[in-house]
């Protein structure tokens, strides 16, 4: 960020005011001119575009449940502003000069939005058919099938052996050429379940919904943990130096060469995982562990300028010059390795709960697990909701997180860009 | 050289037991451990039957008398029983499990470190043209794919609608009903084949790189991979030996088609974006345009020049790939039902294995550890610097 302060002083930074102020506009001089680097790439903003997507979905799920909740009517406001403010900024046109006009606008029209969605889609889900865990769709729409001797189509013919499952609505046995009318899970897509249901009558909206909010929670607590730990270690180890460095590497060799998969599934042997558990875990294996050693290098880096010097001349301390001065100069960079962590850890979460390690009610990996258990998989297109959705869940997820990511890798290396 | 590989396995050594401390500490010593919950919470186990059951574990003598036991035993080869399969000894079924593992492993992981610095490396000198966004985009999804589900796509479309390659398993069971060789064997002998195949390869490029001419090199390189399949045609159809065992082999490598291509194309992706990224800091080094200037052939220039520059940030990163690749080898076994060290860490978890459990994990970290070594031997090969500060 200071590196690319130096490199091109955009914005007036030097207004008049307090210390709080000018180090405000540096703050905000720093971020426009970040985002007008990260904006002009297009893979980092599809990602983007990726991520908001999916918070808007985890946000939504207890809008449509249960009615409106204040809280999370509040967080829906927070996260979906500066959405809309982003796009009716523009629409706005000649008013964008008025500030006094422009921002009560835009957020009585995002609030406008708001109650719109609320009244529309308030508690629309009732619990006992559309929960994730316990639902169940008591009226699947009627099938026909027809009884036929070889089955091309499954969808509307079901073989003879089939037929001796079912019987004619008047109890009499299902014959050669009759039409079955039976009601089955899993249905596919309709008008009460857009993404159809699972083989229990679940809908798999919902029960994507949940597992986004999952996906959500695990990947910003490990991120948190991991950038806490990371920078800590590394601003500690590369200022200090000796024995407390060369233990912290070694540690952090230890754990970058061990496989992280293994650990988990050893030690979900022993305790029970919960997803919190396994996001602050993932955090500081990776806190620890191979991020240490980049922010440490970096820190490295930064212990050279002659700030650093100067701090030390004017009488900080250890401690002082570390948190001050070491630690938001490495930032940066940590916020990168955050995007990098939530991929890693939507994706070990989604394996280990594939693998029923985890003791967890709902999430994309235990969807798959139910798909493949079941032996959907095998069957192809023909039931593509049990098979996709999720599966697409987590891959866009991980992905869009790592595209934010090398998006970002490109605004703090200048190196990488390609002029 | 040689003190610097014998510092390097000494690092190792300390490393593991370090490791194993951990292991212990972690899985064996922990309050209310597995073990002792077995026994002393088990309703149907009468006390005293619990008390001499502890006592025969060694579980009432005190932590360090319980660690040197243990790490004593480790070291002589000796992990307990197995709960799962009650009477055999771990080391037996570790024994077992290991080749099936280390054959995929090594498969894997030369073929992707190959096939990702290869495509890297082309996708770097072609920047800026048609179809280079398509291949990112493609690599960054294999990258970032949820591993289990794509293997589950590729068994459904290779095993089960085009039905090229089975769908779970090592061997058929019904071929091997009569086979006068326990399957273990066979792999024994598939695993030699390709040690000793890969050795000479390596020992023939290596050799043929102090060849000056390059006419006479081509040639040479050529000439003894020849040789190298006439003796490999030689030793699985006409000799006695390899004839006999044939048609098993190829039965196991069949099963092996799909495992190995599912790791690799996973794990390919991160070497060839790294591989990328490396070439194009080092395509904007001077000497690049010296070396054109000079008139050099473009292939020569990428080639010799660029890309053997660029190798080195991306042998570094093997160090990382190894517990990559390990980690998708779990997956991977899990999910083809490969009978191999993955599979075993994972069912004898699930079936609350401990002793084999805690081997199976100690040497899926002896794996890694091994792996980085021979990583840091390489990377002395390829980078001089480290050859004479290593010193």
């Amino acid at each position: 960020m200071t590196d690319l302060l130096e490199a091109r002083p955009t914005t007036d930074v030097t207004g008049k005011g307090s210390l709080w102020r000018i180090r405000a506009n540096l703050v905000w001089a720093g971020a426009t001119n970040n985002w007008n680097l990260f904006r002009t790439n297009r893979v980092g903003i599809v990602g983007l575009a990726i991520i908001v997507f999916f918070a808007l979905m985890a946000l939504i799920h207890p809008v449509l449940m249960s009615g409106m909740r204040w809280y999370s009517g509040a967080a829906l406001f927070l996260l979906i502003w500066p959405v809309v403010a982003w796009v009716i900024w523009p629409l706005l046109g000649r008013l964008r000069h008025e500030r006094k006009v422009t921002f009560p606008l835009t957020v009585g029209i995002t609030a406008a939005l708001l109650v719109a969605i609320g009244a529309t889609f308030g508690g629309v889900w009732d619990a006992g058919t559309y929960h994730p865990v316990v639902g169940n769709e008591p009226n699947p729409p009627l099938l026909h099938r027809t009884v036929v001797n070889e089955v091309t189509d499954p969808a509307t013919e079901m073989s003879v052996r089939e037929a001796l499952l079912y019987s004619n609505p008047d109890g009499s046995p299902l014959l050669l050429g009759d039409i079955a009318e039976i009601r089955e899970q899993p249905t596919g897509p309709y008008g009460r379940h857009w993404l159809g249901t699972d083989p229990l009558g679940r809908d798999i909206l919902s029960q994507l919904m949940k597992g986004a909010q999952g996906a959500f929670l695990l990947g910003m607590v490990a991120a948190l943990v991991t950038v806490l730990f990371a920078t800590t270690v590394g601003a500690v180890a590369a200022y200090m130096g000796g024995w407390v460095d060369s233990f912290f590497m070694r540690l952090a060799d230890l754990l970058l060469m061990l496989p992280a998969l293994a650990i988990f599934i050893v030690m979900s042997s022993v305790f029970s995982f919960e997803l919190w558990h396994l996001a602050i875990l993932i955090g500081v294996l990776s806190g620890f562990g191979g991020v240490a050693i980049v922010l440490k290098s970096q820190a490295l880096a930064v212990k050279v300028k002659p700030f650093i010097e100067a701090a030390r001349v004017s009488g900080g301390s250890t401690i002082r010059v570390i948190a001050v001065h070491v630690i938001p100069n490495v930032m940066p960079l940590s916020f990168l390795y955050m995007m990098f962590t939530v991929t890693a850890a939507i994706q070990t979460e989604a394996t280990l709960s594939f693998l029923g390690l985890l003791n967890i009610d709902m999430s994309w990996g235990l969807m798959i697990e139910l798909a493949r258990n079941q032996g959907y998989f095998l069957t192809g297109m023909r039931f593509w909701w049990l098979v996709f959705p999720a599966g697409a869940c987590v891959s866009l997820l991980a992905a869009a997180f790592f595209l934010v990511g090398r998006a970002m890798d490109e605004v703090i290396n200048p190196r990488l860009r390609k002029r | 050289m040689i003190r610097y590989i014998a510092r390097r396995a000494a690092q190792m050594f300390v490393l593991f037991v370090i490791f194993l401390t951990l292991t212990f500490l972690l899985l064996t010593a922990l309050p209310g451990d597995t073990v002792k919950q077995r026994f002393a919470t088990n309703p149907n186990i009468p006390p005293e039957a619990a008390e001499l059951a502890i006592e025969r574990l060694g579980l009432d003598k005190p932590l360090w008398e319980q660690y040197t036991s243990y790490m004593w035993n480790f070291f002589r080869g000796d992990f307990g029983f197995s709960f799962l399969q009650y009477p055999r000894p771990v080391s037996d079924i570790i024994l077992e499990r290991l080749p099936r593992t280390l054959v995929l492993f090594l498969t894997v992981l030369v073929s992707y470190y190959i096939l990702g610095f290869v495509a890297g490396k082309f996708i770097a000198w072609r920047r800026g043209r048609r179809g280079e966004h398509a291949i990112t985009i493609g690599s960054v999804f294999l990258y970032t794919v949820f591993y289990p589900w794509f293997a589950l796509m590729l068994i459904w479309f290779f095993a089960f609608y085009a039905d090229v390659v089975p769908i779970n398993k090592f061997l058929d069971p019904q071929e091997w009903v009569d086979a006068p060789f326990s399957s273990n064997h066979v792999f024994m002998v598939i695993f030699g084949v390709m040690l000793v195949g890969g050795i000479v390869a390596l020992t023939l490029w290596i050799l043929s790189r102090r060849i000056r001419d390059p006419a006479l090199r081509t040639r040479t390189v050529w000439v003894g991979y020849g040789a190298l399949a006439v003796v490999m045609v030689w030793f699985w159809y006409l000799s006695d030996f390899g004839s006999a065992r044939r048609l098993y082999a190829g039965d196991i490598l069949h099963h092996m088609v799909l495992p190995v291509v599912t790791i690799t194309l996973i794990s390919f992706a991160g070497i060839m974006l790294l591989t990328r990224s490396s070439m194009l800091e080092t395509m904007r080094e001077d000497f690049i345009l010296t070396a054109r200037a000079k008139g050099l052939a473009e292939k020569t220039v990428r080639d010799r020049h660029a890309a053997r520059t660029a190798l080195l940030p991306v042998t570094t990163s093997l160090v990382i790939a190894v517990a990559t690749v390990i980690d998708g080898g779990i997956i991977t076994e899990t999910v083809y039902s490969w009978p191999g060290m993955g599979e075993l860490l994972f069912t004898s978890v699930v079936g609350q294995d401990l002793n084999l459990a805690i081997a199976a994990f100690s040497f899926v970290g002896v794996m890694a550890m091994v792996g980085h070594l021979v990583v840091d031997i390489l990377y002395m090969f390829l980078d001089p610097r480290i050859r004479v500060t290593g010193e």
